[in-house]
């Protein structure tokens, strides 16, 4: 009974355990911040039938270059089309090519820095000085290549071979991480154990080495939604991305757009806003998982 | 400022600003005319392509047997190295007394061998030489020259849109002695007898020329000389607002000029008519469902022409509601007649509910149309936007695939669409030009739409054969009805031309297209 009466002492001294949102929230306020911003942009993409009062692609000569008003929150273009509602189903566009060529680029990118890393030697060599080379094109002119080189591919509404264009100059910068992380992990005892075991090395790497790279995987993840969403409107702008009359915030900047800058700044002011508020929420976001999850930081 | 008052001063200020041109004033000489050309000459050789950017800067330095004068209404055909000439009754013969007196830049005289040879480069081109327009002088049987200063054309059979190729801006007269010597020299060597004289030019950067002081007319040119310079389109506004350039003679989009007259004020002046450029549509008879005429009537009939003409002509370069032809032109079909062909009529609700019972009737339910476009924006993008949008609201799902240009010209060549928007321009009302896109795909080689249809093609033959001009026109009409109704290929609008030059340049009219009025014989600047 005694040894009951001990043990019920011992768990009424553990505290309570707090729920890691929570937790983060307090530790990262800021973060925070950026997370609703992006759950924001979530709710706008996913509810865009219902949020939008009008159809994004609906011309309506009777409202050309209409300032903001109730009747058109945020504004109308040149043809009539309501900003607001773009806006809202541009959003569409940015989150489903940003996490999609984030999570094909970071994928790869981490596959590849794990296999460089475990193995070493001239595997490593030569992978790491593929990744030299391509880290020495700049992003948005190793894009603007491989959609020149590739043309459109539509799947589902969004062109796969512009996800792979904004995911390829992502693959170096997460296979140099990966490959940080993997170096210190392969010298681990349960690698070696692993190794002794006689397991094969992509199950070593697949099922050993990978789940130990989460971390700085989600982290680069959010950074490089950021940088897509950017590379994406970039390249809409440059006429290489998403095509009239698809809702896209970098396309609702370029082309005619600029002609009209003095009748009807809401037409390029709003879209700049939403790419600027995008790629900070997720820069915020990433920032404060960053400091959250990894323990050097703490310290 | 509110956009009513932007759009209202705009509007004042554009009507000042197009008021400017109208008094008679006496030409003044000297000074240097620069201007902005918006794309580099592909070659400096005339009859080897059909780009404005080979025309504006190479143009002054060369002559042509005719020309076309007067602005894009008051458009007429005078002699330029011609003195006169004479038609045969039976449209056989084309007579043309030449010029006497006339120097080639190298101080050779011109003679009637320089006509010859130059006609006979365009109709039978030597080896390794491109003619461009040889189709278009097929019916020309034999060139004879009975002395220095006669040239006469003896057909192979009556063609009545002859004389009119007479006067193209892209058939230079070249020297016979010359081109007996290198026949590719027109391409390596400007050498004319037009109003200027190549000084330099510079390949992407710029076009200079001087005044050809033994020109034929001894009054002309009023300028010392012109400078082109090769740009981008975005710079041209800055160019014009900054003093950089006094003109672009291509034009401009509303916006742009808004822009130029917002800041310029009564600095500029602009110029506005109609343009022989149309935004065609073609369908893809050789996929179905569009080999079906209702499917195809059904997508021209939910277009709102009459309601889009207007509000896209402020904000793009198309406007005009029109058929085969120019509205307004000599050929065009009258506003009563063409109201009654399917999707032109001026009842949307009711085109649209036609639109849909075609559909039905045709067996086609969600439509998915695949419109392959140009990446050019103006007017390319707008076009595209607003086909989609107009069949968006009969249930017709559209993708839009816009490419470069080559792949867009890859894509109509080898079918790789369902609805293609393309463009067909000329420098002149004239319907072997015009419908030589909307012939049958075994009579011509641009018929992208892929048709077969007998009646078409022979209607063309008969009207090219008919002198008399009223009973011509009565079987272009026809013609015109019948390619509209059937809709292979229908014209979306037609192109609004404008230009913004600097008040200081003068005599420039506006022609029609952006081919022609471009010798810039009478041009001065009034500074």
């Amino acid at each position: 009974m005694a040894d009951i009466a001990a043990n019920d002492a011992f768990t009424e001294k553990i505290p309570k355990r707090t729920h890691p949102l929570v937790q983060f929230i307090r530790a990262q306020p800021l973060g925070f911040v950026g997370f609703l911003i992006v759950l924001l942009y979530f709710v706008l993409a996913v509810g865009a039938a219902w949020i939008s009062p009008y159809h994004p692609e609906a011309v309506d000569f009777g409202a050309m270059l209409s300032a903001p008003s109730a009747e058109h929150l945020f504004g109308t273009d040149q043809y009539g089309r309501d900003v607001f509602s773009r806006l809202v189903y541009g959003s569409r566009t940015a989150l489903a090519v940003g996490i999609l060529s984030a999570i094909f680029g970071c994928t790869i990118g981490a596959l590849v820095g794990a296999t460089s890393g475990y193995f070493g030697g001239w595997v490593d060599n030569v992978i790491q000085r593929i990744v030299d080379i391509m880290l020495s094109f700049p992003i948005i002119v190793l894009a603007m290549v491989v959609v020149a080189v590739l043309g459109r591919n539509m799947i589902g509404g969004i062109d796969a071979n512009l996800i792979v264009a904004i995911a390829l100059p992502m693959v170096p910068k997460m296979a140099r991480i990966a490959r940080s992380s993997t170096l210190s992990i392969a010298q681990m005892p349960f690698i070696d154990a692993a190794r002794a075991a006689g397991y094969s090395h992509a199950r070593i790497v697949l099922r050993h080495i990978v789940p130990n790279i989460v971390a700085p995987y989600l982290i680069m993840l959010t950074a490089f939604i950021a940088q897509a969403i950017l590379l994406e409107a970039s390249l809409s702008f440059l006429g290489l991305g998403v095509t009239e009359p698809t809702p896209a915030w970098g396309l609702m900047l370029s082309g005619s757009s600029a002609d009209f800058y003095q009748a009807a700044p809401w037409m390029i002011l709003f879209p700049g806003l939403a790419i600027t508020l995008a790629v900070f929420a997720f820069n915020l976001l990433g920032d404060s998982l960053r400091d959250w999850l990894d323990p050097k930081m703490k310290v | 400022m509110s956009k009513f008052t932007v759009s209202v001063v705009t509007s004042v200020l554009a009507s000042l600003a197009m008021a400017g041109p109208a008094a008679a004033e006496t030409p003044k000489k000297g000074g240097t005319l620069n201007f902005a050309v918006v794309a580099e000459p592909p070659t400096t050789d005339c009859h080897a392509t059909g780009t404005f950017a080979m025309v504006h800067p190479v143009a002054p330095q060369y002559s042509t047997l005719l020309k076309f004068v007067g602005d894009h209404a008051n458009q007429k055909i005078v002699g330029d190295l011609a003195e006169s000439w004479e038609v045969a009754k039976d449209g056989m013969t084309y007579t043309f007394k030449l010029r006497k007196g006339v120097k080639f830049h190298d101080g050779s005289d011109f003679t009637s061998a320089d006509i010859k040879a130059t006609y006979d480069r365009i109709i039978n081109p030597p080896q390794g030489i491109i003619s461009f327009r040889k189709a278009l002088h097929s019916d020309i049987g034999s060139i004879e020259t009975p002395d220095a200063y006669t040239v006469v054309f003896k057909m192979k059979q009556v063609n009545a849109s002859m004389e009119l190729h007479f006067a193209s801006p892209f058939n230079c007269v070249y020297s016979a002695a010359e081109l007996a010597k290198d026949p590719d020299y027109p391409a390596k060597k400007v050498m004319g007898t037009g109003a200027f004289q190549l000084v330099e030019h510079v390949k992407g950067s710029h076009w200079t020329a001087k005044r050809f002081d033994q020109y034929f007319l001894k009054d002309r040119p009023y300028l010392d000389g012109f400078k082109a310079f090769f740009v981008k389109g975005n710079a041209v506004v800055p160019g014009i607002r900054g003093g950089q350039f006094d003109a672009e003679f291509r034009g401009r989009t509303p916006a742009e000029r808004d822009q130029l007259v917002s800041a310029m004020k009564d600095q500029v002046t602009v110029q506005e008519g109609p343009w022989i450029t149309n935004i065609l549509l073609t369908f893809n008879t050789s996929k179905k469902p569009f080999d079906d005429v209702r499917v195809r009537q059904a997508l021209t009939l939910a277009i709102d022409r009459w309601g889009g003409a207007e509000n896209l002509g402020k904000v793009t370069l198309i406007k005009g509601v029109g058929g085969v032809f120019r509205p307004g032109s000599p050929f065009a079909l009258p506003s009563a007649e063409l109201e009654k062909i399917p999707g032109f009529w001026r009842d949307i609700e009711k085109s649209r509910e036609e639109a849909k019972r075609l559909l039905k009737e045709a067996g086609v339910t969600n439509l998915k149309v695949k419109l392959l476009n140009r990446t050019l924006d103006q007017p390319f993008t707008p076009a595209g936007i607003y086909a989609i949008d107009q069949w968006r609201r009969i249930g017709v799902e559209t993708e839009h695939v816009q490419v470069e240009t080559k792949l867009w010209y890859d894509g109509l060549g080898n079918g790789n669409f369902d609805v293609g928007v393309q463009n067909v321009s000329d420098f002149v009302d004239d319907p072997n030009a015009q419908f030589n896109t909307l012939l049958s795909k075994n009579v011509s080689s641009i018929a992208y739409s892929q048709h077969t249809d007998k009646k078409v093609d022979d209607l063309y033959e008969k009207q090219t054969r008919i002198l008399d001009p009223v009973e011509r026109l009565k079987v272009v009409n026809e013609l015109e009805r019948h390619t509209l109704t059937q809709a292979y290929n229908v014209p979306l609008l037609w192109y609004q031309r404008i230009v913004v030059n600097n008040k200081k340049v003068k005599g420039w009219e506006l022609p029609p297209s952006h081919f022609g009025g471009q010798t810039l014989v009478d041009v001065w600047l009034d500074q």
